[in-house]
């Protein structure tokens, strides 16, 4: 038996033990774990399984050992991986640490910087937001205006940053700050980590089209964040930061990725999968009969089985280097990908997927419509669709760049 | 199942592509067109092709073949694809072998499939007889008399007709049209009487012709398989062709775009190159991302193929949504591949006209979009 067909036995036997059983049932939006000082656990279990899984590092499987993570190589995550999907585990923890910060965290930290953060990534301990988005800082980030002034052993930071997913919930924020206003503006950013629960931190909901206010404004007036929070070299915090929206792209793309599963085979209950909601919803036993929807189901049945391939094989070819400007492609058709479903979605449901609040509307009616609203954002976040063809235009394609004569 | 290439296959594709560069650049289906060549590809070649071992790739040893799978056909298809070889690798190879091999016994196969692998015989399934491709829609008639059947019927858009040795005819035994029960293959002479063969200018310069047979006799041995029930066979081997023929539009597409990327580097207006015009890039960064949702899906039915543990369901599945994607990104890319070259993209003398015209071919062969959109639901259960 190969070593990794025995790393799979034992983690089967592993997980059949401490997987506790509402684990392995699909996941719902409110009792995802996204840990921190004030973790909340609606379902006692999701508590469990996170201490065991973190316990053997597998929240981050392939982040070294000695730093708390799991150790695995690539094709052993990759056997997690398939065993956990087959027993249909929730994931036991979701945050930015895992998916964004950790990954730059591990390539351009110091040993001190990875000792203090990344074992508490792994174990939930501390919850991460992200301060990129400014309000003149949009698509064009590296214009960002926040201010990082050296006084000492600190620096002192003034300046707001706003999209700030969970600002209000999170423990530290990694942050990208302007430390030099003399030069070219990708040349004056640095990267740097502090706790938002530092004096001159506030916050402040935004309310979306949605109803929900999962991003915030953030404010940052005099705060004091220690000189060695910074990250990499000085000024040169543009590196890390394109690093991380690669990593932030694959983990984005990913939304497309899983919202099209129960489409691909998966789940099969009445939302789930196109099909099975316009059968529900528009009384149609075996064939739809609207034609014109079921080509388009058909064709976006097809795109997200291909896209799902993709994925696949950008991860094969990627092994070694972790993600590229593939991401970038990744990105936006996953997007695309989603925001097409829901507005399939809606089709399907006719005007049940059209009420806002009230009896008149099952609970899941109204989720589709708020889910389909959040999706509008799938473009915008981590960079606009506009900006994903901008990138594989330059670095996949090499086509030439009009606009770095104003870049100056 | 890894959906990247290994090395055997790495290392065929890159003899493909040099062969099809050297011998056949799109100057000699050029050649063919302007000549009104009377076989309309280049026999030479073709025997090249097959001491190349392309003519038994996905065949078995026992009858002359080299087992390379699948998707060892579909890789040299997706080179030919590049230069718009012209060959009757797909008529032959890909459509009529393999369905001898599927439907054949252990006789025909012996004597026919060493004969296809050596180059020497060349076979067409006569099967459209419409002007959309739908096989339970064959009206062809054969009517058993004695120890002979008697085939009447008119086919369309049969590969190679005018070149191919012998015929693969598609034909009703009983049953209505519409209906999957009913359908026989028989294997018919092309110089038998009773049949006509007129051989039809397609657009792209490739070979076809409209076939006619009128009270055509054969004897009870030319029956491929059993009476009636070859729908499922028939089906099955027209997915192994929609997923080759997907692979070739692939490596069509993939030359256009390629020749898009150049242009745009290399074309001035306003001063500047025009590939710094965000209203191309952005159409050019869609394609290159419809493109690598092409190329997984491609490779992926190519290897379902050769997965013994797929089901004829899966492979179904996958060859539809292969055919059903190239055909709507070849007419996005062969479309623009026109477009973005501008005036000279409408010349007979630049190449990029080529690709337009084989792509419209390409997509209405063995089912269009629309057709595999439909197979793909139904199959899936709406």
């Amino acid at each position: 038996m190969s070593n990794l067909q025995k790393f799979r036995e034992s983690t089967r036997k592993w997980l059949d033990e401490n997987c506790p059983p509402s684990m392995r049932t699909t996941m719902v939006a409110d009792e995802i774990v996204w840990g921190g000082r004030n973790a909340e656990f609606k379902n006692p279990e999701s508590k469990i399984w996170l201490q065991r899984m973190a316990e053997k590092g597998w929240t981050c499987p392939t982040w070294p050992a000695e730093y708390g993570g799991g150790g695995l190589s690539k094709d052993e995550a990759m056997v997690l991986q398939q065993e956990l999907q087959r027993i249909n585990a929730r994931p036991a923890l979701t945050s930015f640490g895992i998916s964004m910060l950790g990954p730059v965290l591990l390539e351009y930290g110091t040993h001190e910087q990875k000792l203090e953060h990344i074992p508490k990534i792994v174990r939930g301990e501390i919850r991460w937001c992200q301060g990129y988005s400014e309000p003149g800082a949009g698509s064009d980030l590296a214009s960002l205006a926040t201010k990082a002034e050296l006084q000492g052993d600190h620096y002192i930071i003034n300046g707001s940053k706003v999209w700030t997913s969970y600002a209000d919930k999170a423990d530290w924020i990694f942050c990208l700050v302007r430390t030099d206003f003399e030069v070219p503006k990708h040349s004056g950013i640095s990267f740097i980590l502090f706790d938002m629960a530092s004096e001159g931190v506030s916050t402040k909901p935004i309310q979306l089209i949605s109803g929900a206010s999962p991003f915030c404004e953030t404010f940052f007036d005099d705060v004091k964040v220690p000189a060695s929070n910074l990250v990499g070299q000085l000024n040169d915090g543009w590196t890390i930061a394109k690093r991380l929206l690669q990593h932030e792209r694959t983990m984005i793309s990913g939304f497309g990725l899983s919202s099209g599963q129960a489409d691909r085979g998966g789940v099969t209950s009445v939302l789930d999968s196109l099909e099975g909601a316009a059968k529900h919803y528009r009384g149609d036993a075996d064939r739809l009969s609207d034609p014109a929807l079921r080509d388009d189901i058909a064709r976006f049945k097809i795109d997200s089985a291909a896209f799902a391939f993709t994925s696949q094989r950008s991860m094969e070819e990627t092994k070694k280097g972790g993600p590229n400007a593939t991401s970038s492609m990744l990105k936006y058709y996953g997007c695309e990908l989603n925001k097409r479903r829901y507005e399939l979605l809606l089709r399907c449901l006719g005007s049940q997927s059209l009420g806002w609040e009230g009896d008149g509307f099952s609970e899941k009616e109204l989720q589709v419509t708020r889910e389909w609203l959040r999706s509008k954002a799938n473009s915008i976040e981590g960079g606009t669709l506009e900006v994903q063809l901008n990138i594989i235009a330059k670095r996949v394609l090499g086509l030439p760049d009009l606009l770095s004569l104003s870049k100056k | 199942m890894t959906l990247v290439l290994n090395e055997d296959q790495l290392m065929l594709q890159g003899a493909a592509r040099n062969f099809c560069q050297k011998h056949t650049p799109i100057s000699q289906l050029r050649k063919l067109r302007d000549n009104k060549d009377e076989t309309g590809f280049d026999r030479g070649v073709w025997k090249q092709m097959a001491e190349l071992g392309w003519t038994g790739m996905s065949l078995p040893e026992a009858y002359g073949g080299f087992e390379f799978g699948h998707a060892g056909l579909g890789l040299v298809l997706q080179e030919t694809g590049k230069t718009l070889t012209c060959s009757p690798l797909i008529s032959t190879v890909l459509i009529s072998a393999n369905l001898i091999n599927e439907l054949g016994n252990e006789d025909v196969k012996q004597t026919l499939l060493p004969k296809v692998v050596a180059g020497e015989l060349l076979l067409s399934l006569a099967l459209d007889e419409r002007v959309v491709h739908q096989p339970r829609n064959t009206a062809s008639t054969a009517a058993a008399e004695g120890d002979d059947y008697i085939l009447n019927g008119e086919k369309t858009f049969v590969l190679d007709g005018h070149v191919a040795d012998k015929l693969l005819f598609v034909a009703r035994t009983e049953g209505q049209v519409g209906d999957e029960t009913g359908l026989s293959i028989f294997i018919v002479d092309s110089d038998a009487e009773g049949v006509s063969i007129n051989r039809t200018w397609m657009v792209d310069s490739r070979n076809a012709a409209n076939v006619s047979l009128h009270d055509v006799r054969v004897s009870r041995d030319r029956l491929l398989g059993s009476a009636g029930d070859a729908f499922a066979a028939l089906d099955r081997v027209l997915d192994i062709a929609r997923i080759g023929l997907a692979a070739e539009m692939l490596g069509s597409c993939e030359e256009t775009f390629a020749r898009i990327v150049e242009y745009l580097n290399q074309r001035q207006q306003f001063g500047v190159l025009i590939g710094s015009f965000q209203g191309l890039q952005h159409r050019a960064a869609v394609m290159y991302s419809e493109l690598e949702l092409c190329k997984s899906l491609v490779i992926a039915a190519l290897n379902a193929l050769d997965d013994d543990e797929k089901s004829p369901l899966d492979r179904a599945l996958l060859a539809s949504a292969a055919k059903a994607k190239l055909c709507e990104v070849a007419e996005l890319v062969s479309n623009e591949g026109v477009q973005m070259h501008g005036g000279i993209g409408m010349t007979d003398e630049f190449d990029i006209g080529f690709f337009l015209k084989r792509a419209r071919v390409a997509q209405q062969f063995l089912g269009d979009a629309a057709f595999h959109r439909d197979r793909y639901a139904t199959l899936s259960g709406f």
